[in-house]
């Protein structure tokens, strides 16, 4: 067996993360790799396209029911999808209890000590939106995911959140063995798209591994929760997936260490493609009736 | 007023004068809005019956006195049994002061261990600050040699990541980059003592052989013919690592006991304040890769220990908190099996002292009825000497035991005649106890100091051994393993025996006559 590589996909939430990930991995998987994906979000979503379900039974769902977690069994919790792709889900709360976090912590101990890790060539987190708190960043302490890849779009709030991610990533890259393996564009046909999602690797230090195009094949496929791999393996947008597969594939090892920017700074990348205007600082708090009486 | 500077009553006395009877009868009159007498005495028997322990085994949500600790605890005793070595708690100050407490009222003795002190704000923005702060702290003030790092439920929560914290604490030169900051994460709502104690276990041992957090290179074992030995968590450490190094000694076997704290926890008074004493040095900690064999004497208290251990070349073996003849024989076999050393015939004589004295009181032990409770090693160990001695452990209980262990209990109690109206109770607590201890009555309990309150209730009289004890003094100072150590236990039994039939023949010109002085 070689040796095992461990990513985590990282994101905002809504960007298509999920849906890229299980794309993404389902095409290695098709390339003969054994894949464990590690769902790392409370609304339990992150396999759905895997195992055409809508929602799997979560970690800590069952240890819930069963009183702890350690009352349970690797089998109770782990299923096997498309491709013999196994796939667990962590789970969590209800939005607004208790800590979701920490259920990220407890199920991914629990995956180790039951040897869930044992036999794949591939683990792969799949986590929820930003990293909020130090359990989010359980997939990127150290001996865990070594590359980290964001997927982000042309939007403001995608890039900011992918700059934050990269912040989360510096912290323990220094002390750990963690980096940014690339940013991953998922468009949305914003303006200057592309520029932008290659300036704003540039900025980070590292690069715009695959820029995915928009296709509407992906949702066709979604509602039948299967991949674009599965539900159309000769369409045009697998094959944008199979290609980015292959380069996260190829990609071993040359994951960075990121240089996060300011918000400033991340205005001003803005401005220079000419997606925001420059702010007039005379008209900042200013009401539309203030605005008028000055004109 | 009854109390004057002349002659001041104990409150033992000064509440039971009339001033104060009157005062607790109005109190109970007028403030508590108390049931009628009869009926607390109706639900007190019900609470004795079938029916209600029924309905207490079918609880779900609520635990009633678990007699069990949080993994810190065990953290901070595993820490303690190195050398010059401070435990240090990442989190809050009062999970510490508990820490440090328990022990002190059961060791009576103090107990160093510091907090990275964290605070609201801490909670908010993750406890980095704290971790440098704390540890550059206590390296200037304590001077220890080596600072074990354990966390509390705060810690884990907010997900602090101790590797890396530790990694940039020394960055920013809290700490020499290669100075040893073992560390272990040990989520209080995880697991138990016994769990704390070895995920620290394996912290420590796996910093030493596994290149100090990248700071030197891995250990090559040469493989040598000493021995490790590793307790466990063990409320008589103090008595037993003393007894365990004179049983190697007695043999002549190499040995490194991997977590000693019996010294600091047993410093003598003269004059000097000694905040570390004995320890297991670093230097054998590390050379303790090259053992042939590593003994545990209690397995769930290695249970993830172990497996690091053995995969490093070793062999390992474990046993279960081994008391009495039999047991004892198994570990000495084994130990001279390995080391090849013979057992000594110091020991040989030792054992047929118990031997004797055990068929010397056989008439007093042979069927009499025990519940016992405590750490599921411990449970183990004293069910197979009361076995042995002709006893029935009827009732065996450990909250912290688990599926693994109840399997264990079944397969020891099917190995005896004595074991077969036996039952052992995995993750349950002392109220469930209390309620078998009424609808299936035993003649003694065996528990630590906490089985008071169930003795009081039940009227079962209880012989206090355990974690921990602190109603009762130095009893930690006696060993419980080797034959001395089932020497101990049995005087123990036997006291409690011989008191009860005392308590029982002690009513004049009713029952006296069998008030013996020969018994």
């Amino acid at each position: 067996m070689s040796e095992l590589r461990q990513i985590a996909f990282y994101g905002k939430g809504g960007i298509g993360k999920s849906t890229t990930s299980q794309n993404t991995l389902a095409a290695l998987a098709q390339q003969g790799k054994k894949i464990l994906i590690v769902g790392c979000d409370p609304k339990a979503d992150s396999t759905r396209l895997i195992l055409h379900a809508k929602a799997q039974d979560t970690i800590l769902s069952l240890a819930a029911e069963a009183g702890s977690v350690e009352d349970l069994e690797l089998e109770d919790v782990m299923k096997v999808g498309f491709e013999d792709i196994r796939c667990v889900e962590s789970g969590g709360p209800e939005p607004g209890v208790g800590c979701a976090g920490r259920g990220v912590i407890t199920s991914i101990n629990f995956l180790e000590e039951q040897g869930a890790y044992d036999g794949v060539d591939y683990v792969s987190y799949d986590v929820l939106g930003d990293v909020v708190c130090g359990g989010f960043a359980m997939p990127i302490r150290e001996n865990k995911a070594q590359e980290i890849y964001i997927v982000m779009s042309g939007e403001m709030m995608a890039m900011y959140a992918g700059n934050n991610i990269s912040k989360g990533i510096l912290k323990y890259a220094n002390s750990g063995g963690v980096r940014l393996g690339g940013l991953v564009c998922n468009e949305r046909q914003t303006d200057k798209e592309y520029e932008l999602a290659e300036s704003l690797a540039k900025k980070l230090g590292t690069q715009l591994i695959y820029f995915v195009p928009r296709d509407n094949i992906v949702q066709h496929a979604e509602l039948r929760r299967m991949t674009v791999i599965e539900y159309a393996p000769d369409s045009v947008q697998a094959g944008h997936y199979r290609s980015l597969a292959e380069k996260v594939h190829a990609n071993k090892g040359n994951g960075i260490i990121p240089t996060p920017i300011t918000m400033d700074e991340l205005e001003d990348l803005l401005m220079e493609h000419g997606v925001m205007k420059a702010v007039d600082e005379s008209q900042v708090g200013k009401t539309a009736a203030d605005l008028a009486a000055i004109a | 007023m009854p109390q004057n500077a002349d002659n001041v009553l104990d409150h033992f006395n000064l509440f039971r004068q009339p001033e104060y009877l009157e005062m607790f009868e109005k109190k109970k009159k007028e403030f508590e809005n108390h049931h009628p007498d009869a009926e607390v005495e109706r639900v007190r028997e019900w609470a004795k019956t079938k029916e209600y322990q029924e309905k207490n085994f079918a609880r779900e949500a609520l635990t009633v006195n678990p007699a069990k600790a949080c993994q810190p605890l065990g953290a901070v005793f595993a820490s303690l049994g190195f050398e010059q070595t401070i435990p240090f708690v990442h989190g809050s100050q009062g999970c510490v002061a508990y820490y440090r407490s328990h022990f002190s009222r059961h060791f009576k003795e103090p107990t160093s261990c510091v907090s990275s002190s964290m605070t609201e704000d801490a909670a908010v923005f993750g406890g980095l600050n704290n971790m440098i702060d704390g540890l550059a702290n206590t390296y200037n003030m304590y001077k220890p040699k080596m600072i074990s790092v354990s966390t509390t439920c705060m810690a884990e929560v907010i997900g602090d990541d101790l590797n890396a914290f530790i990694k940039t604490s020394k960055e920013k030169g809290s700490v020499p980059a290669d100075y040893d900051v073992p560390f272990a994460h040990t989520p209080a709502f995880v697991g138990s003592h016994v769990t704390g104690y070895d995920n620290v276990m394996k912290g420590i041992v796996e910093h030493f052989w596994n290149g100090k957090a990248g700071t030197a290179p891995k250990l090559e074992r040469v493989p040598n013919n000493s021995i490790n030995f590793i307790g466990g968590f063990d409320g008589y450490v103090v008595g037993n690592i003393r007894e365990v190094k004179r049983i190697f000694e007695s043999m002549g076997v190499e040995y490194t006991i991997l977590g000693d704290p019996s010294d600091v926890w047993d410093t003598p008074t003269d004059g000097e304040f000694r905040m570390y004493d004995g320890g297991t040095k670093l230097e054998d900690a590390a050379n303790a890769i090259h053992a042939k064999a590593t003994f545990s004497m209690q397995h769930f208290s290695t249970e993830k220990t172990l497996p690091l251990i053995a995969a490093s070349g070793q062999e390992t073996y474990s046993f279960h908190h081994p008391v009495g003849v039999r047991a004892t024989d198994e570990f000495l076999m084994k130990v001279s099996e390995v080391t090849g050393k013979p057992i000594s015939k110091e020991l040989t004589r030792e054992r047929g002292r118990l031997v004797d004295a055990i068929a010397d009181s056989s008439a007093h032990l042979h069927g009499k009825r025990f519940a016992i409770y405590g750490d599921p090693d411990l449970c183990y160990g004293l069910a197979a000497f009361l076995m042995e001695l002709g006893a029935e452990p009827i009732t065996v209980l450990a909250s912290n035991g688990g599926k693994l262990w109840e399997e264990q209990m079944k397969q020891l109690f099917a190995s005896s005649p004595f074991g077969k109206n036996c039952t052992a109770y995995a993750g349950k607590d002392l109220w469930h106890l209390r309620s078998l201890l009424f609808t299936e009555p035993v003649d003694f309990l065996i528990g630590n100091t906490y089985g008071k309150y169930l003795e009081r209730d039940t009227g079962t009289p209880l012989i206090r051994i355990g974690f921990p004890v602190f109603d009762r003094h130095h009893y930690h100072r006696y060993p419980v393993w080797g034959y001395q150590g089932g020497l101990n236990v049995l005087v123990w039994l036997l006291d409690k025996v011989f008191d009860e039939i005392d308590r029982n023949t002690n009513v004049v010109a009713k029952s006296d006559y069998s008030f013996d002085i020969i018994r």
